[in-house]
């Protein structure tokens, strides 16, 4: 796309994605119980090991409070009034198996959405696991990695074909009981993907996963499961939208990652799930956990965010570096306008000897928003000559938005070697002033000091994805300067 | 070219007024210089003329090419072909100054119905305009103005000018901060980019920068008015005698200067 096309196709600056598929669901009972959670188990025909995995959860969850330490205010959800379960009719009741059988208005959703499943208008080079409302509908390319030995499918079909995988890694790194959310996803948990890449192998193509949340009473509660064998890579790539409703609607994710001796997963999103209107009505909440372990010697894991949508985010991608010499990376945009109020950040765990970290954040708040990054070092009394290097960056748009940083640093190891720097500053009227006078509108030069701002982020991501989180960045902030 | 009548100029925010009926004519192929003491008003004449929103126009008009451009936003004035060259250039810390440039120049060529080009020709455009003013190529690469020196800013500024091709220049203190080779070769860049089509309008306070640059005129601004205008000579005589001689007595008591 050039850059002129990008441009325009910033004007409008409307929810591009706010539209909704009419389809037929399975009827489903509102609520969450013993039962219900029986009923999800049953109707993805689940083994034993999985249900007592799901009611030990809800065990826990219910002995757990909401917590209330984040820096957002919302009204709680009413778990009552949550669908926990949402699958759409099927032909003859099964995942389709081939395109043809997928309902051809899901099809045109994902093209509409920009993201085509049709075998000769796929992306090329991504391989796609599209996942609407509860289920996978279908994953692209999937013979083509096979025969590299990658596994690339849904969880719910990963249960089945690859049981010993998902037995030994699932709730490995983010424990059942691990947070209010987690805990719950783990007791419903609904669709993911699943990633298996073997030893010494570069997965031959990134891969990247869909969601899409349509039904207005379901929530979304997947549940991604990446594992790299000794000496493997993989990219994996996450995209996300909502239709506009004005009930808030709740997505609490979980997604585990595994990295073994000199492997490296690279996990990028961008999150632009509805965010409510300007008034606050509407839109997402996203309370998601999401952790990394690098369990081998020198692995690496690296998370980058482009988080512009949802209500509220309540989100802390994290990295655990057991392994000697393990890297953990952390690269964050969070945008927020309008009403929308966000608390993410990272943790970063030093556990083996040289192990190396670093935290790029760039906070960008407009309208009455509120944005906060939240950080943790963590450095064990084990954890010889670690390192860790952090930015935390915050741009404020107007004057009625707030940011704020809470970075938190524990070192039980006098070796280690811990960074920060933090800055604000405030998008003036001369910076606007400058470009305007260098011929671009308000809103270009907005886009370009944000995007100038956010570069050392923007980077980390793979091409197409960078060229989407311009574009987003851009609609965002568009007349966020009055 | 451009026409200024009768401008009257506040601040928006509290009706300060800071001009206080400006008039100014500037035809193609002419070369002016505005001079006059600090706070006299020659920086907040530039902004107003380039659009900038801090202030309001209270009284009078400017006209370019005959039409009154009060109503364009700063963009708009941009496209038009009028440039402004900062007294204190802005940073924008990660966008790199060939960026900000390539989408600058398409985006007035758009607008005024030229051919835009892609990154390669652009590259090759640019190349030619560092040689202009001697600025070294990493410049483009690097982000606008962000750790450049003062000269270096200075510098960038006719460098963006000379990319842009204006019809008039409002080049706003250039020459201060600027080395005494710096000066030379800055000036050689603008004298190389002014032609029989354009204008340029330069604020100094030194006379110096006019031995290389040679204004048809020279005005002299106080406390918001142009109270003096002539040729090359007026230039000459200011930096013997300072502006006391041009005070009214009142004003200088106001600006507390010496009576
Ligand atoms: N936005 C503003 N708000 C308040 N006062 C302003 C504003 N802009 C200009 N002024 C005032 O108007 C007067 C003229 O300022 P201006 O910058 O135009 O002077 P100048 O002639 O360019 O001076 P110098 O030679 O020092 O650059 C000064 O007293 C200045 O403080
Ligand atoms: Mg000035």
């Amino acid at each position: 796309m050039s850059e002129t096309e990008a441009l325009e196709s910033m004007v409008g600056g409307e929810y591009k994605y706010g539209f909704t598929t009419d389809v037929e669901y399975e009827d489903f009972p509102k609520g969450i119980n013993e039962d219900i959670i029986r009923e999800i188990s049953r109707r993805k025909d689940e083994p034993e090991w999985v249900l007592e995995f799901r009611l030990e959860a809800f065990e826990k969850w219910k002995q757990m409070e909401e917590p209330d330490w984040p820096n957002v205010e919302y009204e709680k959800p009413n778990f009552d009034e949550i669908q926990y379960y949402s699958s759409t009719k099927k032909k003859d009741g099964k995942k389709p198996e081939s395109l043809d059988e997928v309902d051809d208005q899901i099809l045109e959703t994902y093209e509409k959405l920009g993201i085509p499943l049709e075998e000769q208008k796929q992306l090329q080079g991504v391989a796609v696991d599209a996942v609407f409302d509860s289920e996978s509908i279908f994953t692209t390319f999937k013979e083509k990695l096979a025969e590299a030995g990658v596994i690339f499918c849904s969880i719910s079909e990963a249960i089945q074909d690859h049981p010993e995988l998902v037995k030994e890694y699932m709730g490995s790194v983010v424990p059942k009981g691990d947070n209010f959310y987690a805990a719950l996803n783990s007791a419903v948990f609904s669709d993911g993907s699943f990633v298996y890449v073997p030893e010494d192998t570069v997965c031959p193509m990134d891969l990247s996963t869909y969601f899409r949340i349509n039904n207005m009473q379901s929530g979304q509660f997947e549940r991604t499961l990446i594992i790299c064998e000794d000496n493997s890579h993989v990219s994996y790539l996450e995209g996300c939208t909502a239709p506009m409703y004005q009930e808030n609607q709740l997505h609490a994710a979980v997604v585990e990652l595994v990295a073994l001796e000199d492997a490296e997963i690279k996990y990028s999103t961008i999150q632009n799930w509805y965010s409510g209107d300007e008034e606050g009505q509407g839109g997402i909440f996203n309370f998601v956990t999401k952790r990394g372990h690098c369990r081998g010697d020198n692995s690496k894991i690296s998370w980058t965010q482009v988080e512009t949508g949802s209500a509220i985010t309540w989100k802390y991608p994290s990295v655990i570096m057991q392994g000697d010499g393990s890297i953990g990376e952390f690269f964050s945009v969070a945008v927020t306008n309008n009403r929308q109020q966000a608390d993410t950040g990272t943790k970063m765990i030093h556990v083996g000897k040289d192990t190396k970290s670093t935290i790029i954040s760039k906070g960008i708040s407009a309208g009455e928003s509120d944005n906060s990054y939240r950080g943790l070092v963590k450095i064990s009394p084990r954890a010889e000559n670690a390192q860790n290097y952090s930015v935390c960056d915050s741009m404020l748009i107007g004057q009625t938005c707030g940011a704020h940083t809470f970075p938190y640093i524990e070192s039980a190891n006098p070796t280690a070697k811990v960074e920060h720097e933090a800055s604000t500053s405030r998008v003036g009227e001369d910076q606007i002033f400058y470009l305007q006078q260098r011929g671009m509108d308000e809103d270009d030069a907005i886009s370009l000091i944000v995007n100038g701002f956010c570069k050392e982020v923007l980077q980390e991501l793979p091409m197409e994805f960078a060229v989407e989180a311009d574009k987003l960045l851009g609609i965002k902030l568009e007349g966020s300067v009055g | 070219m451009l026409e200024i009548k009768d401008l009257h100029v506040c601040v928006e925010e509290d009706g300060t007024e800071i001009l206080k009926g400006v008039n100014l004519t500037i035809n193609e192929g002419e070369v002016h210089a505005i001079m006059g003491p600090n706070g006299s008003g020659k920086s907040t004449l530039s902004k107003v003329v380039a659009g900038h929103e801090a202030y309001e126009v209270t009284q009078g008009d400017i006209l370019f090419e005959g039409e009154s451009i009060l109503e364009l936003e700063a963009d708009e004035r941009a496209h038009l072909g009028l440039f402004l060259a900062f007294q204190y250039p802005v940073e924008v810390p990660g966008v790199t100054n060939k960026n900000l440039l390539r989408q600058a120049y398409n985006t007035i060529a758009q607008e005024q119905g030229r051919e835009e080009l892609d990154p390669l020709q652009f590259e090759d455009y640019a190349k030619e305009k560092l040689d202009l003013i001697k600025m070294k190529p990493e410049f483009i690469e690097r982000s606008v103005n962000a750790g450049f020196s003062g000269g270096e800013k200075k510098r960038n500024e006719i460098f963006q000018m000379a990319v842009l091709d204006p019809k008039i220049s409002f080049l706003d203190e250039t020459d201060s901060g600027l080395d005494i080779d710096a000066l030379k070769t800055v000036a050689n860049g603008i004298n190389q980019i002014a032609d029989d089509d354009n204008a340029v309008v330069m604020v100094t306070h030194y006379q110096r920068i006019l031995d290389y640059i040679t204004p048809d005129h020279v005005h002299v601004m106080i406390d918001g008015e142009i109270a003096k205008s002539g040729d090359k000579d007026l230039a000459i005589k200011l930096e013997e005698q300072g502006y006391d001689w041009l005070i009214e007595p009142a004003t200088a008591s106001v600006n507390g200067e010496q009576q």
